[in-house]
């Protein structure tokens, strides 16, 4: 288990000394999990609810750890060959994965991002130096997959697409880096997994080891509860082109998050345990309670993907005015004496 | 008054697969009721049970978000072009 200290401010400093990093691509993983428990109410006490949180990779995102495996490999295989373009869709954190490694070790990227990602992942992308492509926000992400195959069939020799909805490395860097990273982290103790699905490298790659290691280990996905709707990076199955790399038969269940249950836990998670993240964050939470509050006991694990930051100018914290009024309006007055 | 309004991917099994369509209104708010009238099943996924606009949806007037103009009030002119904008979804 990570360390509990008992202590409100943690314990007396980090348990290992900063590491010394040759290239900032030494520090993708190895991210820490988080008790996130006590945002819980009416759960057995023998459950435990743990996060963990990518935002701190790099990059700021879980997507970090696909995008160097696949770009690794890339290499590896003398796909990805000196003078060639990385080019892929994506919605955003995949993105700014991508231009960071790219800028790590030199090569161009180019990004079909749909119009209306977030203002703060376009300006990231470019500061990494990463040219972007836009296709209409109308379409989705997928619109920007349709637009990226297109430049790729006029110049194929031009580009190397990682493919991250289709390339087995994807999953397999959960496999080799998010799985045994849990396994280590919890002493072997995890009973539920929980991740929410955009290309589904998390859930498939992280779901698989853990079952390696115990069967036993209940994979569950977060999904959004409808067509529309707004856990950016999160996708709808039934109405999306189904990434090659889902499996759906592998998961043990699939919970269905309505976007705006999303949203206040994202909101509870920075007033109450100081932790600001992303809205497919509040939604694995959502899918994580609905897990816990049927258990008796158990370690339940959910991805964090990245913190909220990325977010300040989208609807997620637009909404937090409303919400923020809705709850002052039926909270009694602070308790005295309540410890910071 | 006949606006413009370009409807999502995920919105579109209502408007028979079309990316934009035609509808009647002075303001934002009774456009969206005409796309009930039209559409029906249209309004609740873009508007709340107070009839608000959902948090996670945009609408936009010409490129300006209607959140930041006068909301559902928000007035129109003849040929304005209205767009309905979710998330983005997906990797």
């Amino acid at each position: 288990m990570p360390s509990a200290s008992g202590d409100p401010l943690g314990s007396d400093g980090p348990s290992k000394p900063p590491p010394r990093a040759n290239s900032i691509l030494d520090l993708v993983g190895n991210t820490p999990l988080l008790d996130v428990t006590a945002i819980a109410d009416k759960l057995s006490p023998k459950v435990r609810l743990y996060a963990k949180l990518e935002g701190f990779n790099p990059g700021g995102s879980v997507k970090d750890r696909a995008a160097l495996w696949m770009m690794r490999r890339g290499i590896e295989s003398g796909e990805l060959t000196q003078g060639k373009t990385v080019l892929d869709s994506t919605s955003g954190n995949t993105g700014i994965a991508l231009a960071m490694i790219g800028a790590a070790i030199g090569h161009k990227v180019a990004l079909v991002l749909p119009d209306n990602v977030s203002k703060e992942r376009k300006t990231i992308i470019k500061a990494f130096g990463a040219e972007i492509v836009y296709s209409s926000g109308l379409e989705g992400s997928d619109g920007a997959i349709l637009k990226c195959r297109d430049m790729l069939e006029r110049d194929a020799d031009r580009y190397f697409k990682p493919d991250q909805y289709f390339n087995p490395n994807n999953p397999q860097a959960h496999f080799e880096s998010t799985g045994p990273e849990i396994w280590h982290a919890t002493g072997g103790s995890v009973t539920h997994f929980v991740a929410g699905i955009g290309t589904g490298g998390t859930v498939m790659g992280t779901g698989r080891y853990l079952k390696q290691q115990s069967p036993s280990v209940q994979v569950i996905a977060a999904e959004p509860e409808d067509a529309l709707h707004g856990l950016e990076g999160l996708k709808h199955m039934a109405s999306s082109i189904v990434p090659g790399i889902y499996h759906e038969e592998e998961l043990d269940g699939k919970v269905p998050v309505p976007t705006e249950d999303a949203y206040d836990l994202c909101y509870r998670m920075g007033e109450e345990l100081g932790v600001v993240v992303g809205q497919s964050s509040g939604a694995a939470l959502y899918a994580s309670l609905r897990v816990a509050r049927e258990l008796d006991e158990g370690v339940v694990v959910m991805i964090f993907p990245d913190f909220g930051d990325r977010y300040l100018s989208t609807n997620l914290w637009h909404g937090w005015v409303d919400w923020a009024k809705s709850r002052a309006a039926k909270l009694p007055p602070p308790r005295p004496g309540r410890r910071p | 008054m006949p606006v413009q309004v370009r409807i999502p991917t995920p919105l579109r099994k209502f408007t028979r697969n079309s990316e934009e369509v035609s509808a009647e209104g002075t303001t934002v708010g009774v456009v969206v009721d005409d796309l009930e009238r039209q559409f029906a099943g249209i309004k609740e996924k873009v508007c709340d049970d107070q009839g608000q606009i959902r948090r996670f949806v945009n609408i936009y007037v010409n490129g300006d978000d209607i959140r930041f103009l006068n909301n559902l009030d928000t007035s129109l002119n003849d040929g304005d072009e209205l767009s309905i904008v979710p998330a983005i979804a997906g990797g």
